[in-house]
């Protein structure tokens, strides 16, 4: 019924073009711009292959303009990769917690490490840092000078040669001296060619002190090598969780998808600047929204999911005029009310509102508190209950008072209210020159 | 002579038939070779080469050239080649990647060659050493380099002075001055804290009055986004007014390569590049992406852990290496 309507009302907000053609551009221009922020070429290709078929099977909401369908499709898939729309985890489950960073030369190991170091113990931890860097000059006075700076324990060899024997020399001190968080530092190493070396030893190293978590650093401008170079590492080591540095420069980050697809780590903090408190912890939403290069890409989404709210309530309307009207037609509303706010508002999207407008005069005069309460009501009642509301008797009704915490009478008003709404409905359904006015065919 | 006319007949019959043999022999000529010009050769279209290119341009991605500078060449080869003839059956995808390491050899030699150890060679012993600053994003490898780039300049011998003028990362100061050790050279540097330009200028003054041949100056990494940052490096070439100002990008730095070197140039000026870290199994494209964004030379390629492992890039042979 609703459905033609529908279907013009969409067609026309889609603009010109066929849908299909209108998916090949904008997975062609999803493509571009996903290389663009170094996301790598082969993962694109895969990745834009899924939305597609998405994009294909499913339809955009009423109200929806294709291209902002589209990109809600893109968030949702990309969220999925970074595990989902929560913020991580970075609180240690047990203490001593050790952690062992590992990365490439150059990409803010040491200068994270007295970040992070800095993060847990504003928190309260008590943390130590452990320098295994014996390669690179200076490496020995950076940590130390950094541990000071953020008053954590320090422990280091200046001459040592041997990183794996001061990791476990230095893990053991430190949690003697009463540190809660470990983090060891080691020499960046990207583990190709003569430096294959430098990736068994990390190996052995992460088979020595037997870190809790294993934390791949990486730098927010790395290109195509991110995917192979993730990998490669977590043959060595057991990944766990990444950290993301320099977000502060241009670079829209997409070498850390990449890294994420190729470890399956959580990616837990970011690095936005070069003060010691500028790290963050990793927001998923904020990071997509780099990467795809848009700013505000949450009230879009937004939009999107109120939007096919509206839909699924449209469908609901369907059901009353049809006059398959239950209890469970007024719960689904109430909590679509709630989420969304004044139903009026949301109605008046719909095509046909007219009809809409008439039903929710009735019901927007029910206050916030009435809907919890209608609420409670109804999660008391059985399934039975809900879809055939006429076999609530009197014990019955006392019964879903009990349950519910509320009073008898309330439960009387409600369905009292849920009788008069059937009846509005059927009188409607009469009212054919109405419905044929909306362009309902009866 | 009654055969004269006869023969003079069957003289002229013969001629026509010459001719005409001639004729018919001729036009099949011209027709076969028309025709073998449509059989053998084709224009080559727009429609032929749109699957190629898109093809290069993702092999280029793959490669880290950045985007914008991946679907340039491919607008260059494109134009090319549009409407030139090529054999039918002859791989329309050798034919573009001919002309893509045409292109690309474009790209790398345009910008000219700098010769860093004869230039301080001729300084020696003059009153004004050779300056060379080093600039580049937080851990492109600026100190390992500069500490190679000395170690390069001492072999030929055009002995410079090690100056750390970054006086903000902890441990940069160390850092430079472990390698000067290491390398027996002489180094200045500056309390954290310091002003970066006065280091410089210190360092300078040192050489001069020592007759060295070149000063190599060591700035803060930053983002150059950070606009108090750069103004703080416009400071350093302010005083210090080096001979070279050389960039320092990261083999494994993807798109934001351009971006790097876009704005460093538009903010300081640079004469040239170093790209490190290309051992890292890279392809390179960060090579050409940063070349094509400012047209200034690569000079050195950054290869290993060691003092000695800095190359001189040439073009030919880094494109025989890439494609």
């Amino acid at each position: 019924m609703l459905e033609g309507v529908r279907r013009a009302v969409a067609e026309f907000l889609r603009g010109g073009g066929t849908y299909q053609r209108a998916v090949e551009s904008f997975t062609r221009e999803l493509q571009r711009e996903l290389i663009r922020a170094d996301v790598n070429v082969r993962l694109v290709l895969e990745f834009t292959r899924r939305v597609k078929e998405r994009a294909l099977k499913e339809e955009p909401p009423p109200g929806a303009g294709r291209r902002e369908w589209f990109i809600k499709i893109v968030y949702e898939e990309m969220v999925k990769l970074f595990g989902g729309e929560s913020e991580p985890q970075v609180d240690p489950p047990r203490t001593p917690w050790v952690v062992m960073f590992v990365g490439i030369q150059g990409t803010g190991k040491t200068t994270t490490a007295g970040k992070l170091a800095l993060y847990y113990s504003r928190k309260g931890y008590s943390v130590g840092l452990v320098c295994a860097d014996t390669y690179r000059p200076g490496a020995f006075e950076q940590l130390r000078t950094l541990a000071k700076q953020v008053g954590a324990m320090f422990y280091g060899e200046e001459e040592g040669r041997d990183p794996v024997g001061i990791a476990s020399r230095g893990v053991k001190a430190l949690v003697e001296r009463g540190a809660q968080i470990v983090i060891v530092d080691t020499a960046g190493r990207h583990g190709y060619g003569r430096e294959e070396a430098l990736l068994r030893e990390m190996e052995e190293l992460a088979s020595k002190i037997k870190p809790d978590e294993v934390a791949l650093v990486i730098d927010a401008s790395i290109g195509q090598k991110a995917y192979d170079l993730a990998a490669r590492f977590k043959r060595a080591a057991p990944i766990g969780s990444i950290i993301v540095t320099k977000l502060d420069g241009t670079a829209r980050g997409g070498g850390v998808l990449s890294a994420v697809a190729a470890t399956g780590a959580v990616v837990k903090f970011v690095g936005t600047g070069e003060k010691l408190e500028e790290l963050e912890v990793f927001r998923p939403k904020r990071f997509v929204a780099r990467v795809l290069g848009m700013g505000d890409i949450e009230s879009l989404v937004e939009k999107i999911r109120s939007l096919e709210e509206v839909s699924r309530l449209e469908k609901d309307m369907e059901d009353i005029v049809r006059g398959k009207m239950s209890l469970r037609l007024v719960y689904r509303q109430l909590m679509a009310m709630r989420k969304m706010g004044p139903l009026s508002k949301i109605l008046q999207m719909l095509p046909g509102f007219g009809l809409v407008q008439e039903l929710s005069q009735e019901r927007v005069k029910l206050g916030e508190e009435k809907i919890s309460r209608w609420l409670a009501i109804m999660n008391s009642m059985t399934y039975e209950e809900l879809d055939n509301p006429e076999i609530i008797d009197r014990s019955r009704i006392k019964r879903i008072a009990q349950g519910a915490g509320v009073r008898v009478e309330e439960v009387r008003e409600l369905l009292s209210y849920y009788k008069s709404m059937k009846s509005l409905m059927r009188r409607l359904r009469r009212d054919k020159r109405l419905l044929r006015r909306l362009g309902l065919e009866v | 002579m009654r055969r004269t006319p006869s023969s003079q007949r069957v003289a002229r019959k013969l001629e026509m038939l010459d001719k005409l043999r001639e004729a018919i022999s001729s036009t099949t000529a011209s027709l076969k070779k028309r025709l073998e010009d449509i059989i053998v050769y084709k224009d080559v279209t727009e429609a032929d080469l749109e699957e190629p290119l898109q093809d290069l341009v993702f092999s280029l991605a793959e490669a880290d050239v950045a985007f914008e500078v991946a679907e340039k060449i491919a607008g260059s080869i494109k134009g090319s080649l549009i409407g030139s003839r090529i054999r039918r059956g002859e791989d329309l995808g050798k034919v573009v990647r001919e002309a893509l390491y045409k292109s690309l050899l474009e790209v790398l030699s345009r910008p000219g060659r700098i010769d860093l150890a004869s230039m301080a060679l001729n300084r020696c012993g003059s009153s004004r050493p050779l300056v060379v600053v080093f600039f580049g994003v937080n851990g492109v490898g600026k100190t390992t380099t500069i500490a190679k780039v000395a170690y390069m300049l001492k072999e030929v011998g055009a002995k410079p002075v090690l100056a750390a003028a970054d006086t903000f990362r902890a441990g940069a100061q160390e850092q430079l001055k472990k390698h000067a050790e290491r390398l027996g050279l002489p180094f200045i540097g500056g309390s954290y804290g310091r002003d970066p330009a006065s280091v410089a200028l210190d360092a300078i003054n040192y050489a001069s009055s020592r007759g060295l041949c070149s000063v190599l100056v060591d700035t803060a990494g930053r983002m150059h986004i950070d606009s108090d940052l750069m103004d703080e490096l416009r400071k350093i070439v302010r005083v210090s007014r080096p001979d070279l100002k050389l960039l320092v990008v990261d083999a494994l730095t993807g798109n934001d390569a351009v971006e790097q070197a876009v704005r460093f140039n538009e903010a300081i000026g640079i004469d040239g590049v170093i790209v490190t870290k290309v051992d890292a199994d890279v392809k390179g494209g960060t090579v050409i992406s940063v070349t094509a964004a400012i047209g200034k030379p690569v000079i050195y390629l950054g290869v290993g852990q060691s003092y000695s492992d800095l190359e001189a890039f040439d073009p030919q042979k880094f494109l025989s290496r890439i494609l």
